[in-house]
């Protein structure tokens, strides 16, 4: 029979706090780096010239089917043997996960694009704005507004998908776990309080996230 | 061009492994989503809130976190798991619960009236769904599906965390022997890619066959 005994874990816990946090802030990161490149990439996509849309559509779908694990080695272990020797496990992680979501914003973003009516484009030209303006001031906004939700879900996955950074030792929540887990062997204590973490963090993002959508989304 | 050869047997015999491991893993979700589906739709309110409560923990908790838990913590209650068996009960719980919400999605969408009908001429509740429902919701179902394998064939690459060798360690070990490492980590991507691409072709092929509206 298992005996219970909580208090490694709880010893321990600010190590698991810290690492909800560094899991949080990385995931924020990348979301923020990813949007940027998901942005580009989608009107890259909708509207540039045949090679970009083609470059864009390589890179969505190549990244979209292999595992992050694969980005991150590569960031990681990859990155330094071809002489690019730059980035640490943090920061390698950073930039693998943002490539990662980068690929799936693009798609968000141009469902987004794609979903601004005629109409607003057109109300657009009618005043008297050029393409650029157009883009910053209607197509950008509305955008944002319509894929609100969908930018919400991709956060709550980046902030599970940082669990990942522990297999290089970025001490991260996952890695907390491990450590404790490695000196003190309370398995089933660390597991359970780590799920729990991670479940309630993921519930508290998705609320909060509903609470704005409610304010700033665009239901259609 | 030799170094690809020489680690061929390898990186072939990681890639059977994780196409085992992922095949394992649909089966054993989908078995799970068919019941967790089915509960959700169906069943009584104890039984629906139990499978809600598993579907919502399961989103909500890393594959990866899942997969140590199974592979630690059931050796510590008196179960020894391999690491291969760990993955696979990990994950297939985890795929498991996106099915059921693919399920019930999927069956959810049929409307009414086809239920009312199939009552009306006295087909039983398991008739119903076997020669009503599931047949049409097939077509709702299998888009969602095909996108969970393909999910399932990316995060299968985590059992590589608990020492399985599967396509991720086999080219782990190969680039840590060779040095080589934008050659086979362009092997692995394109490995991987293939067997997604395959599993998004054979499922766009089936749901032109199946697509009603």
């Amino acid at each position: 029979m298992y005996s219970f005994n909580w208090r490694p874990v709880f010893d321990n816990f600010d190590l698991l706090l810290k690492g909800l946090l560094l899991g949080i802030g990385i995931a924020v990161l990348a979301l923020a780096i990813g949007s940027l490149l998901g942005l580009i990439a989608a009107f890259g996509r909708s509207s540039g010239p045949r090679p970009v849309r083609l470059l864009v559509a390589g890179y969505v779908e190549g990244v979209r089917n292999i595992p992050l694990l694969l980005l991150i080695y590569f960031a990681y272990f990859g990155l330094p043997l071809i002489g690019f020797r730059v980035l640490d496990n943090l920061w390698s992680f950073v930039f693998a996960l943002a490539i990662y979501s980068g690929a799936y914003l693009t798609e968000v973003f141009r469902a987004g694009i794609e979903a601004v009516s005629k109409g607003h484009i057109e109300a657009g030209k009618a005043i008297g704005l050029n393409r650029w303006q157009r883009v910053r001031f209607v197509t950008i906004p509305l955008m944002f507004r319509i894929v609100f939700p969908s930018l919400g879900n991709t956060f709550v996955s980046l902030f599970k998908d940082t669990s990942l950074a522990s297999a290089i030792a970025v001490p991260e929540l996952t890695y907390g776990a491990i450590r404790i887990n490695v000196n003190t062997w309370r398995v089933i204590e660390v597991y359970l309080v780590v799920g729990i973490l991670y479940l309630a963090t993921c519930y508290a993002i998705a609320s909060g996230l509903r609470l704005l959508e409610r304010r700033f989304a665009m239901v259609r | 061009m030799d170094v690809v050869i020489a680690n061929g047997p390898l990186i072939l015999r990681g890639l059977l492994v994780t196409v085992e491991v992922s095949v394992a893993v649909l089966l054993l979700g989908t078995l799970i989503g068919i019941m967790g589906g089915l509960a959700l739709l169906y069943g009584t309110w104890p039984l629906r809130m139990i499978a809600r409560l598993y579907v919502d923990a399961m989103r909500g908790i890393p594959q990866l976190v899942l997969i140590f838990a199974v592979f630690y913590g059931f050796p510590a209650l008196g179960l020894q798991v391999s690491a291969i068996l760990a993955g696979i009960l990990a994950l297939g719980v985890f795929c498991g619960a996106h099915v059921s919400e693919v399920i019930r999605g999927g069956v959810g969408s049929i409307t009414h009236g086809q239920t009312d009908a199939a009552k009306a001429i006295g087909l039983t509740f398991a008739q119903r769904l076997r020669h009503v429902i599931f047949p049409q919701a097939l077509g709702r179902i299998l888009p969602a599906w095909v996108n969970t394998a393909v999910e399932v064939v990316k995060a299968s690459s985590l059992v590589s965390l608990v020492s399985v060798v599967d396509l991720m360690m086999a080219i782990q070990q190969v680039v840590g022997r060779t040095r080589e490492a934008l050659l086979f980590y362009a092997v692995a991507a394109l490995l991987y890619f293939t067997v997604n691409f395959t599993i998004s072709s054979i499922g766009a092929r089936l749901e032109k066959r199946y697509a009603n509206t």
